[in-house]
């Protein structure tokens, strides 16, 4: 019985993997190999489904035959058990991948008369062991034993070498127990099985419960400590790893619309960045909904597929009321772009959810997911297990690069604080929308409270829902401070009634201008007549004693001719 | 299955007290428990019995069919009703009692 095991202790510990969603992680590998583990809980709290799970995935995925130890279910209540996980033990057994063997020990049937050790028990298991050449061994609840012999020092002594014996066989082995008041298992069994020992509890807060697993202790390896909420469903159970250790995500610079351009335009031109997480942030009524639909709708316009949690409204209401301002959500459901995913957050804990929203994911792999609202979420948590929660799916989703849009609900008296489910620090893009009341009417402002790795407008915009889609306009920014609504459209207006006029205005000085000018031209004519009229006059004169001198040089001349002969006219005329 | 005592005499044929000891090779607690029980029925009853001594280690798919978990076990098959008996036997008190013998 008792084999050399020198050899196999120096590599590092090796680890089985359980094929259980989540826990191998948090293991890192899953359950030492060769080595006895311990699993307690109180009644009810997954133990034994675990154990089958790690047995039967064993089998099925990893190839290695397991024993199932019994001592509490016969054999065909543990098939008609795990049948409704879609498991078929029956087949399992027949094809020499289980064994099961239910151990049955009742006090009155049996007296005891002194000396005795469990070698029955021994005998078996081995024989069940070699028989389909197992690796794995399930013990289902040994302690059972205590109530059916009475010795107690025999019984401990017995598990002493029963655990040393499998650990010699070389059998990974997982144990359960059930929890005592004060230790993890009714009879100590913890003081036998020291290498890993793993808790399930199962919490009810609220009426909600949840089921924690935490790895007490794991000797020879690193493990996570905290508590991991599991999840049992008609797939089994799936531990949630509360976050990736490391924030190394890879990330990409691609950019996505937004679905509407002008917010677009506020986000430097291009909209979010892809696989970023968004939030939209408002008070009721304030059209969050509506830019969610518009997201959903632009990434189906790229070809896209986008998963829409909707926990307030049906699909069919979603459908019908974003109908109403210009989009046709109907036609990408029916393309399968879209899927709506309707529940009432008080239909199962948050961790079922996460694990739903999970599960969708990797079922429908969208690169867009929305979650409207999350406010509704804190009806089954409390603010800080919402937001534990959001950070994991924030987490995933950026693992798996898949741009994600929460919508929140702020409630009116604290718009000073504006923090919602305290997600504002774990998103990439925040975007609120908020009422701004004034002159009697309730309007919507929408700003970028803040957006990662981008150039973002500051402005407050107005943000108008119509027949025909979403606007964000530009707000009027005047003298006196910000106009919105029908106030900015009367201003508008004003503006437009100034332009008129000024023109108007102008036209009119031109036209004075213009006949003043003509009556100018007028009188430099005139003027300009005067002066030729002048001029002409003083020419003439002009001539006219040119005339006179010629004439009377010419009747010089000749009076001069004529008196030649006698000079005595010469000093005459 | 090695036989030991002696095939019944009784009236009409089987013996009166059938037994089946379970054990595990030559352990003290089994040799303790063959010795034991040896000892009762030759002092109490004697030609009227049967007795099986049963090694588990060469049969062990008789350990699941028969429910054995703690060894030695005795069985008193017969007479009814069935009776089991775990450990050496050495309580022969005990027993003598639920054996309904030496009274």
């Amino acid at each position: 019985m008792a084999r050399s095991n020198s050899d196999k202790m120096v590599r590092q510990l090796e680890k089985k993997p359980t094929g259980i969603v989540g826990f191998d992680e948090i293991t890192g590998g899953g359950l030492p190999a060769g080595r006895p583990s311990l699993i307690c809980g109180g009644a009810g709290a997954g133990k034994t489904l675990f154990s089958i799970e790690f047995i039967i995935r064993g089998a099925l995925q990893y190839k290695e035959p397991g024993v199932i130890l019994t001592f509490e279910e016969k054999a065909t209540d543990l098939e008609t058990n795990v049948a409704s996980l879609g498991f078929n033990l029956k087949k399992l057994q027949k094809d020499k991948l289980v064994w099961i063997d239910h151990i049955h020990v009742d006090r009155s049937e049996i007296a005891e008369t002194g000396e005795y050790d469990l070698d029955g028990l021994f005998i078996r298991l081995g024989y069940a062991i070699d028989s389909i050449g197992a690796k794995r061994v399930m013990l289902d609840t040994i302690e059972n034993l205590f109530s059916g012999l009475s010795n107690e020092g025999i019984l401990r002594a017995e598990l002493r070498r029963l655990f040393t014996w499998l650990k010699d066989k070389g059998v990974t082995t997982i144990i359960t127990g059930e929890k005592g008041i004060n230790t993890l298992t009714r009879q100590g069994l913890e003081e036998y099985v020291s290498d890993c020992v793993l808790l399930l509890e199962h919490r009810v807060i609220n009426q909600i419960s949840t089921r924690l697993l935490r790895v007490v202790k794991y000797r020879g390896s690193v493990h996570g400590t905290n508590e991991y909420p599991f999840l049992i469903d008609e797939q089994g159970i799936s531990v949630l790893p509360v976050t990736s250790l490391r924030l190394d995500n890879e990330v990409s610079s691609q950019r996505v619309s937004s679905g509407i351009p002008t917010l677009d335009a506020m986000l430097s031109g291009s909209g979010f960045f892809r696989g970023s997480s968004i939030l939209i942030s408002g008070t009721a009524g304030t059209g969050k909904t509506s830019i969610a639909a518009y997201f959903a709708d632009a990434s189906c316009k790229r070809k896209e597929r986008c998963l829409y949690f909707a926990f307030e409204e049906s699909p069919r209401q979603i459908v019908r009321n974003m109908k109403s301002i210009g989009i046709d959500l109907q036609k990408h459901e029916d393309a399968g772009l879209l899927k709506i995913q309707s529940s009432r957050p008080t239909l199962q804990g948050l961790e079922l959810h996460l694990l739903t929203i999970h599960k969708l994911v990797k079922q429908f792999k969208p690169r867009t997911v929305i979650l409207d609202p999350i406010t509704n979420l804190v009806t089954i948590g409390s603010m800080s297990e919402v937001k534990s929660m959001l950070i994991r799916l924030i987490d995933f989703l950026q693992v798996e690069k898949i741009t994600v849009l929460f919508t929140a609900l702020v409630y009116e008296k604290d718009n000073t604080v504006q923090t919602d489910e305290g997600v504002s620090s774990l998103v990439d893009a925040w975007i609120l929308v908020r009422d701004i009341e004034a002159n009697g009417e309730r309007n919507r402002g929408i700003y970028i409270m803040k957006s990662r790795g981008m150039q973002h407008s500051n402005r407050v915009r107005e943000f108008v829902i119509t027949d025909t889609g979403l606007e964000l306009v530009d707000v009027y920014l005047g003298p006196k401070g910000i106009l919105v609504g029908s106030a900015r459209e009367a201003e508008q207006l004003n503006e437009v009634t100034g332009v008129e006029l000024r023109t108007h205005a102008l036209s009119f000085k031109d036209r004075v201008l213009e006949r003043k000018k003509t009556v100018l031209e007028a009188k430099i004519a005139s003027l300009r007549e005067e002066f030729e009229s002048m001029q002409d006059d003083l020419n003439k004169t002009f001539r006219e004693e040119e005339l006179t001198n010629a004439i009377m040089e010419k009747n010089r001349q000749q009076a001069g001719n004529k008196s030649k002969p006698g000079k005595s006219n010469y000093g005459k005329s | 299955m090695h036989k030991k005592g002696l095939a019944g005499n009784t009236d009409k044929g089987g013996p009166a007290f059938v037994f089946t000891l379970y054990v595990t090779g030559n352990t003290p607690n089994s040799i303790r428990a063959i010795n034991n029980i040896q000892e009762i029925c030759e002092t109490y009853i004697t030609g009227q019995y049967k007795l099986d001594v049963v090694d588990v280690y060469q049969q062990p798919a008789l350990a699941q069919q028969e429910q054995l978990i703690a060894l030695p076990l005795l069985v008193k098959k017969l007479p009814l009703p069935e009776r089991k008996l775990i450990g050496d036997l050495s309580d022969k008190e005990k027993v003598l009692k639920i054996l309904n013998l030496g009274l």
